[in-house]
């Protein structure tokens, strides 16, 4: 069991809590990417999900574009956009993010618009409320749950992307994990491995968390992890 | 286009049919890998999806915990599941495998149970009633009425794995994702586009195969619609 020794005196040498290879460091990069590219996700796709789900159009879209991504590798996606036009950098990292992201958002926010029952809808524009009235108060409200999930899974792929980025751009702690296989440290392979798990784990509670809160549990995985 | 005394290889087009006919070697090879290391995950995946399925089925307690932890493992980005399983496997392909392995059983598992869940309570009695046994009602009741769910399943998790084995690469076992990492460190646009659009073909000849799988194992699906 040299193994987990060597991972705990990894955790333990205090080198590696510090400076820009540091773990405070990496965390706060795969934070920081992350953060940017489900926010950009969600300023696209919620809206246009919304407003696809209320008008009823676009379905096959919305579906389509998610099992779509979910063939298309992203590790693939991150290679073709760094050594194309974006070159490598936090650019070409933050837009195939929000690529991957953009799919479970948009389908779960249009599915979550259509599954509102269609009498309550009906109901409610009997009682002479406006479209937007409608969206605003019915609709929305009961989307919530749904749409909640879609950011969910856009997390998850999107922490799993990132990770993947530190091969093709750095930065984030996917760099921990091939800073270790390119000195052949085993231990430090292990280490990067266990904190981007952790940190995918703990985002998945803050979900499950939040969508306890709004009171319907997160319905199967999607995503490519 | 460009003039045709330098060749597509020189110029580092992203097309480049000179690429095609001096490297087809390497190409096949990669890709028999691509498909090798998704044929066996999924297929492993399957076997031991089905027990694991009829027992979550039957013991709802088993379920919950099974689920619950497919779907945590599932949260764990590619790149960390692979470097988790390092120091166990190595650097080989069977660490690809069973990351993918693991992978595919959140969808296999799911699919299974719920193939079970949509079975007719009337069905079931009346194979009961009819002297079916619990393993035969299993076997030639249950499992044949639950396969168009199970399929699904399989279709979906063929498509992600087909995504994730190019993350193998970083173990050296990617299939064409090893095409697209030499590409990437090399910035052979031709080799990175290549293996890019190959693996998406991959996807989608694989998902028209076991939907064609699908339709003719399950024949009365079609005389329904």
């Amino acid at each position: 069991m040299s193994a987990v020794s060597d991972v705990v005196d990894w955790f333990a040498d205090p080198t590696h809590w510090e400076g820009p290879g540091g773990v405070p460091t990496r965390l706060l990069e795969h934070l920081g990417l992350s953060a940017a590219a489900l926010g950009i996700a969600c300023a696209i796709a919620v809206p246009l999900a919304l407003w696809l789900g209320h008008v009823g159009r676009g379905g096959p879209l919305a579906v389509n574009l998610a099992n779509t991504g979910r063939a298309v590798p992203t590790f693939a996606v991150l290679v073709l956009l760094a050594i194309g036009p974006l070159g490598f950098g936090p650019g070409s990292t933050v837009t195939a993010l929000v690529l991957f992201a953009v799919p479970p958002i948009l389908t779960n926010g249009y599915v979550g618009m259509r599954e509102v029952d269609r009498d309550v809808v009906e109901a409610a524009k009997g009682v002479g409320m406006s479209p937007w009235q409608v969206a605003r108060t019915v609709e929305l409200p009961l989307a919530v749950p749904l749409l909640l999930n879609g950011i969910r899974l856009a997390a998850v792929q999107v922490i799993a992307t990132a990770t993947i980025a530190a091969l093709v751009a750095g930065g984030g702690l996917g760099n921990i994990i091939l800073l270790g296989f390119g000195t052949q440290d085993q231990a430090a392979v292990v280490a990067g491995a266990l904190l981007v798990a952790a940190f995918a784990l703990v985002t998945e509670l803050v979900f499950v968390v939040l969508a306890g809160l709004v009171g319907r549990r997160p319905s199967p995985a999607v995503a490519e992890p | 286009m460009a003039s045709s005394s330098t060749s597509c290889l020189q110029r580092n087009d992203w097309v480049c049919g000179e690429y095609l006919t001096t490297r087809a070697d390497l190409i096949a090879s990669s890709a028999l890998e691509h498909v090798v290391l998704t044929a066996v995950s999924v297929a492993l995946g399957l076997a031991i999806a089905l027990p694991l399925g009829v027992l979550a089925f039957r013991f709802r307690r088993v379920g919950a915990v099974v689920l619950g932890a497919s779907t945590a493992l599932y949260t764990i980005p590619s790149l960390a599941m692979f470097s988790l399983l390092l120091p166990f496997t190595g650097l080989s392909a069977t660490t690809v495998v069973v990351g993918l392995v693991l992978y595919s059983l959140t969808i296999l598992v799911r699919n299974v149970v719920a193939g079970l869940q949509a079975v007719p309570a009337d069905v079931v009695e009346s194979a009961t009633g009819t002297g079916y046994g619990p393993v035969s009602l299993l076997l030639r009741v249950q499992l044949p009425l639950a396969l168009p769910t199970i399929l699904a399943g399989v279709r979906v998790a063929t498509v992600s794995t087909v995504a994730l084995v190019t993350v193998g690469a970083i173990l050296g076992h990617g299939g064409l994702g090893d095409l697209i990492y030499s590409g990437l460190r090399t910035q052979f646009q031709a080799e990175v586009l290549t293996a890019t659009v190959l693996v998406v073909a991959l996807a989608v000849v694989a998902d028209l195969l076991l939907l064609g799988l699908q339709r003719a194992v399950t024949p009365w699906q079609r005389a329904a619609r």
